[in-house]
């Protein structure tokens, strides 16, 4: 049961690290990013394939792995410059087809067989979903404090800034290119981390671990939780991977109508509250934080 | 041989063509990239083939799908994405995770209504090919292009000779100078929808006589094929939609029996629109930039 457990743990774990990676370019920056997951795999795949075809250490893997996706990350970044919102949705969601159909066709990703991925050790013992949950909840701590910081920044300022308006943004002289190359880098860099993790983790990756339709779960956890904020992606992608298997106790009958039951909330979440259920303007959270007030006897410090 | 080709080429562009046309259509008036027309392409399919197999009419089909999913194109331009454009937008692509909900229910829907099996429309001309000299045309491929025909035509006519297609191109230039100019820009919408949604349907059952066979899967690769085309064709307009149609149906027949592709065919259009995003930013037939 605690196995099992922590299977689902981790594998929302990776979620959430997602989650936040697309909320950097598509809250803070504003980009229109539609093939997170393509990242996702970059970071999965040069991180599986530095262990097995190269026997690169797995922590020195993760690293490179994560790099490479953001020098990946900068390429997109620099041609987003060049793309109008809708066109960058459309273009990612493009590179997302075409990094699968290679993924799915190189042979150095195990073509259409998938890639098997050997478990890395720590400290002599093979990393199972415990090691491996905690190792992720560590990233997820680092990032959001990471982000937490951004956001205070100059730079997290000026995300702020080019999101509001690019135009009045460059007017002031801020330099608008470097800035969204730069949220282009981390968000990515942060999905290919989470890519090389998760691709440990399972021990064996094909291309459609990293389909189109997984860029939209990470959309859709981003936007139902709350878009630009912290706690929105988290609890979002906690509440959509965490659920589904809770409701799957429950009966086949849930199971059968997930789709359409996730298709709904994003109309419903998009038409009736599209800052997210834990956005700032969600009911939700307003009504916590008033019993919250209540109950601590506080005035209207918390804000 | 490349004559067979560039036939084969064409009937596959001109579906693709009439495929996107109604994508094209709702971008062009209200800036949506609508993933949801790959769900009224679907629709349309499964409709059309109750029709077809309950009356035997073909005509019938085309006419009873296309004008019922129209209506649900109204309904949903009412109730989802009309409220959804008049808030302060915080995210461009707000619109477009809309549509992809939109998209999934539709797919999951006529799965838990109709099964996920295969379903055949079984319809066959008394005349399967016709000869042309050394090209063998199928009577089925005539039968779409005819209809691509006649519906582009019917576009045409009402974009350009009546006064509501004026009212149309009057709201995609403007929408504001055109409301104040007394035109009544929410029938204009509801006409993008119409068009739009029925354009897809006829696509949808198109495909489903051309392949003999619909799934609940059938919307998935038009869902992202027809956004690589009206991109192409310069988001909203309808003759470039028609010319990036042809190109890419061109382009896969083309590239796929005279080179070994390292990628699928399906993933061409995207190859072929990022080349020419990162050639010219606003697609093939773009004059200007809609924010």
């Amino acid at each position: 049961m605690s196995a099992y457990v922590f299977s689902i743990s981790a594998t929302a774990a990776v979620f959430v690290l997602l989650a936040l990676s697309l909320n950097i370019i598509t809250g803070y920056a504003g980009q229109a990013m539609m093939g997170q997951a393509a990242f996702f795999g970059i970071g999965a795949y040069t991180a599986a394939i530095l262990t097995e075809t190269y026997h690169v250490n797995f922590w020195l893997a993760l690293i490179l792995g994560m790099l490479f996706t953001g020098l990946c990350g900068a390429v997109l970044g620099l041609i987003s410059l060049r793309l109008q919102a809708d066109f960058l949705a459309i273009t990612t969601i493009g590179i997302n087809f075409v990094m699968v159909a290679l993924f799915n066709n190189m042979s150095i990703t195990g073509a259409s067989l998938g890639l098997n991925v050997t478990k890395p050790s720590f400290f002599g013992r093979q990393m199972g979903n415990q090691e491996f949950f905690f190792l992720t909840l560590i990233v997820i701590v680092i990032v959001c404090l990471l982000i937490v910081k951004m956001r205070r920044s100059w730079f997290g300022m000026a995300l702020a800034s080019i999101n509001n308006d690019a135009a009045a943004a460059r007017s002031f002289g801020i330099d608008v290119s470097r800035y969204q190359i730069l949220a282009f880098i981390i968000g990515t860099a942060i999905a290919g981390l989470a890519g090389g993790i998760y691709a440990h983790r399972m021990g064996y990756i094909a291309s459609s671990d990293f389909a189109f339709t997984v860029s939209i779960q990470i959309l859709s956890m981003v936007v139902i939780g709350g878009i630009g904020t912290i706690r929105g992606p988290i609890l979002g992608a906690l509440l959509l991977s965490v659920l589904p298997e809770a409701l799957r106790f429950v009966s086949d009958f849930v199971s059968d109508y997930r789709s359409l039951v996730y298709g709904g909330l994003l109309v419903l979440m998009v038409r009736f509250m599209p800052g997210g259920l834990f956005g700032s303007s969600s009911p939700i959270v307003r009504g916590s934080l008033w019993v919250f007030r209540k109950i601590t006897g506080k005035g209207g410090a918390a804000a | 041989m490349f004559l067979q080709l560039v036939i084969n080429s064409l009937a596959i562009g001109s579906l693709y063509a009439l495929t996107a046309m109604g994508a094209t259509l709702i971008y062009g008036i209200l800036g949506i990239l609508d993933i949801a027309n790959a769900g009224a392409y679907l629709i349309g399919a499964y409709i059309g083939y109750y029709i077809y197999i309950s009356t035997g009419q073909l005509v019938l089909a085309f006419l009873g799908a296309m004008l019922s999913v129209g209506l649900v194109g109204v309904v949903l331009h009412r109730t989802v994405y009309g409220p959804i454009l008049a808030k302060p937008r915080m995210l461009s692509i707000i619109p477009l995770v809309a549509a992809v909900g939109l998209f999934t229910m539709s797919s999951d829907l006529i799965r838990l209504l109709c099964g996920a099996g295969t379903k055949a429309y079984n319809f066959r001309f008394p005349v399967d090919v016709v000869r042309v000299g050394s090209v063998t045309i199928q009577t089925t491929w005539l039968l779409i292009f005819a209809l691509t025909a006649v519906l582009l035509v019917v576009l045409w006519v009402v974009l350009n000779k009546t006064k509501m297609g004026l009212a149309w191109r009057a709201t995609a230039e403007d929408p504001d100078i055109a409301r104040a100019c007394g035109v009544n820009t929410n029938s204009a919408m509801a006409l993008s929808y119409v068009l739009g949604y029925g354009f897809a349907a006829a696509a949808g059952i198109m495909t489903g006589i051309l392949y003999n066979s619909i799934t609940p899967a059938l919307g998935e690769v038009p869902s992202y094929k027809m956004l690589a085309i009206i991109v192409l064709g310069g988001l909203g307009n309808p003759l470039g939609t028609v010319v990036a149609g042809l190109l890419i149906g061109f382009a896969e027949v083309m590239l796929s029996t005279y080179t070994v592709l390292p990628i699928p065919k399906d993933a061409v259009a995207f190859v072929v629109l990022i080349i020419v995003l990162l050639i010219k930013p606003s697609g093939l037939f773009g004059q200007r930039n809609k924010v």
